[in-house]
């Protein structure tokens, strides 16, 4: 079968620094430039960070494959450069067909200009010709379902009409290769489920879809092959079941525990995190947990300066990318200064508490700075486990098996008269 | 081998801009024997950012009804929600040259050799408010359209040029005022040179996008730009004759003043519609050269920091 993708040895570099900062003013550079001339000041190399290096993979047409990876491994700096927003600093790439991507949905609408108006700009800025945005005008608005509104300014339109239109442009744009990233997708839930359908047809239609995402159940189920991105480089490539699978139990992807060693122990001058993971009633580490039962956060940290702020551990929980809960020991020990040496912190959730699913946790060591709060430590998504629902009857789904939608799963108690 | 550039040649019109961006930075240099089959007008290949700047002419084309949008979109909104729309084109000059003759013509008496001075002011305003327009929108350009920059590939050279096209209606518009002086005071042209008018006009189009493909490219980083075009406005008249007649002043001065080429559209201008006295072409030739060299500059800073426009705008 012919490739739609080649990736060949594709890097890129970013400088931090100064320039981090994207832009400044022209007397910074100057003065910088004026120290460098001077022999003051030198780029370093440690002022360099590669988002991609040496990646190379071939999409053959009409796959679906899944692109994974925590946040920051270049996932969107894959994606920027294929669809040509940014270069690479080294390798090279070819893409054969017309390259559409979700991220564009919306781009360009003009407020003053009326939804008509808009449809033309927008299927322009995509890459459609006037011709072809013509033969396709009354799909796209009867698809956006804004016909009267047609010839209104767009500033008049609802937020939900607005993002139906620019939806509706965008669906009716037939690339030969999508590339998603559901990480920057816009929208509400509604929007971004409809996004994975407009995915899923596109997928069935033989089109070659390259899918960026944190929703591993998604990549699993919509995906024929799946490559893993750590820290800029391609680690695994394969089926998509067998990379997510690996991606969930390896430290690639967040894991159940995890260990600083010495140095690089996150912390300040006064506390430093050891490590963290997921314990069972046993204080055994595990990756599952059962929806019923409690499980325990535990914390390892050294307070190193008995001179500093009462310090108290803190556990903040995520799914989904939303925050379930934040939570810290309230014991009155951590209203007193504390004392120089190792301690173990076991936070415990109860059962029926969260639902199923995939569950991150930072971990963070703070002190109450009245009225704020500082962290002296806190990593994100230092750990992560799966929240798993057996199914007994005894849950709050009963003897339901579907899908049971919501942020937590708690067990009611229910009056009945 | 026909059946096949016939395909080529189908493919074209349907397959929209995203694809044939085709091997922009191309292939030409290493693998350009390929582009004979019909399959690769579809193939883009990305590589790093070549070190040599270019103007990819045959990309442009293949962008250009996206130019057209962006001019119609632009000119189509310039006025949108004003009172009185696109009169403002008219009255805008017309304000400011009422003020330029009150001000210089009847306190400060500035030289204007045989020309009435409300014609000749005028004849220098709306060239001049072109130049103030084009700049100040082409400019600013890659920021105004910061969501089109980061989420869609295009050649960013298109928001410039889009910028510099779009004051050109207001031009347009503009020159009733023109006309209605022409016939107050009976100055008409004087036979053919008439017909040199656009090409001083096409002189100031390519000097306001040397310069703004330049300032663009250095406002993706510095938005020091947007302070500085206000205040290179306001002396921009002074130095480019548009309250006099530059034949008027010493010669010496004369020189100095065509290195703005502003200063030979203006003069042109005059000469070839109210049959004013005729530039010096040398002066127009030092002034075509500045403008030039100032394109050239301006497109190759403006190809070579396109690539990290995306990071670090």
């Amino acid at each position: 079968m012919a490739t739609a993708i080649e990736v060949d040895s594709l890097s890129k570099k970013y400088r931090l620094g100064e320039f981090q900062a994207a832009y400044g003013t022209l007397r910074e550079t100057l003065v910088h430039a004026g120290r460098r001339l001077a022999g003051r000041e030198h780029h370093s190399a440690a002022t360099e960070i590669w988002a991609l290096q040496d990646v190379s993979f071939r999409v053959p047409e009409g796959q679906v494959l899944g692109v994974i990876g925590r946040n920051g491994a270049g996932k969107s700096t894959l994606l920027k450069i294929l669809t040509r927003i940014s270069h690479p600093t080294t390798g090279r790439a070819e893409i054969r067909g017309r390259v559409g991507s979700l991220l564009e949905v919306g781009t360009g609408f003009n407020q003053e200009l009326t939804g008509r108006e808009n449809i033309y700009l927008n299927g322009a800025i995509l890459g459609m010709k006037r011709r072809e945005i013509e033969g396709r005008f009354p799909d796209i608005v009867e698809f956006s379902g804004v016909e009267r509104f047609i010839d209104t300014p767009v500033k008049r339109y609802s937020s939900g009409m607005y993002v139906r239109l620019a939806f509706a442009v965008a669906a009716h744009f037939e690339p030969e290769i999508l590339l998603v990233d559901e990480v920057l997708a816009v929208g509400d839930a509604e929007f971004q489920a409809r996004c994975l359908g407009r995915m899923e047809d596109l997928g069935n239609t033989g089109r070659t879809v390259l899918f960026v995402s944190h929703n591993m159940q998604a990549v699993a189920q919509l995906c024929n092959r799946a490559i893993l991105l750590d820290g800029g480089r391609l680690v695994a490539d394969g089926p998509s079941e067998e990379i997510v699978a690996h991606y969930l139990q390896t430290s690639a992807g967040a894991g159940s525990s995890r260990t600083w060693a010495e140095e690089e122990a996150p912390g300040d001058e006064l506390v430093r995190l050891r490590s963290v993971r997921i314990v069972d009633v046993d204080g055994e580490t595990v990756d599952y947990v059962d929806v019923r039962r409690p499980v325990g956060i535990e914390l390892r940290f050294t307070v190193l300066d008995g001179g500093g702020p009462p310090v108290v551990p803190k556990i903040k929980v995520n799914t989904g990318g939303r925050v379930v809960f934040n939570a810290m020991d309230v014991d009155p020990r951590w209203h007193q200064p504390s004392l120089p040496g190792d301690y173990v912190a076991t936070a415990w959730i109860p059962g029926n508490l969260l639902n199923e699913g995939l569950v991150g946790v930072d971990p963070a060591i703070c002190s109450l700075d009245s009225p704020k709060l500082h962290h002296h430590v806190s990593v994100h998504e230092a750990v992560s486990f799966h929240v798993q629902d057996p199914a007994e009857g005894d849950s709050s789904r009963g003897r339901f098996t579907g899908q049971w939608r919501g942020v937590v799963r708690p067990l009611l108690e229910w009056t009945v008269r | 081998m026909v059946r096949a550039e016939t395909t080529l040649e189908e493919e074209r019109p349907t397959s929209g801009a995203a694809d044939s961006g085709t091997n922009p930075q191309p292939a030409a240099a290493t693998n350009g024997a390929v582009a004979a089959e019909a399959d690769a007008s579809r193939v883009t290949v990305i590589r790093p950012a070549s070190r040599i700047p270019r103007l990819d002419i045959g990309e442009l084309w293949h962008y250009r009804e996206l130019l057209w949008t962006i001019v119609w979109r632009d000119v189509s909104v310039r006025y949108k929600q004003t009172f009185l729309g696109v009169a403002w084109a008219i009255l805008v000059p017309a304000f400011t040259a009422l003020v330029y003759v009150i001000v210089f013509g009847k306190f400060a008496n500035f030289p204007a050799g045989s020309t009435p001075y409300p014609s000749l002011v005028v004849a220098g305003v709306l060239p001049m408010q072109y130049f103030a327009s084009a700049l100040s929108l082409a400019s600013l350009s890659l920021l105004s359209n910061l969501p089109l920059v980061t989420k869609v590939y295009f050649p960013r050279t298109l928001l410039p040029l889009g910028g510099v096209m779009v004051p050109l209606v207001d031009f347009v518009v503009g020159l009733p005022v023109l006309l209605v002086l022409m016939w107050k005071y009976d100055t008409w042209p004087n036979g053919l040179k008439v017909f040199t008018a656009p090409l001083f006009m096409l002189l100031a189009v390519v000097t306001v996008l040397g310069l703004s493909l330049l300032l663009a490219a250095v406002n993706v980083r510095y938005r020091d730009v947007r302070y500085m075009i206000p205040v290179f406005l306001q002396v921009m008249p002074l130095l480019s004759g548009v309250m006099f007649a530059v034949d008027e002043i010493p010669t010496k001065w004369q020189w100095i003043l065509s290195f703005n080429p502003m200063t030979s559209v203006i003069a042109g201008w005059r000469w070839a519609i109210l049959d004013a006295a005729a530039p010096h072409p040398g002066q127009v030739a030092v002034s075509v050269s500045v403008a030039l060299a100032l394109f050239l500059i301006g497109l190759a800073i403006f190809r070579s920091s396109e690539p990290r426009f995306a990071d670090t705008i």
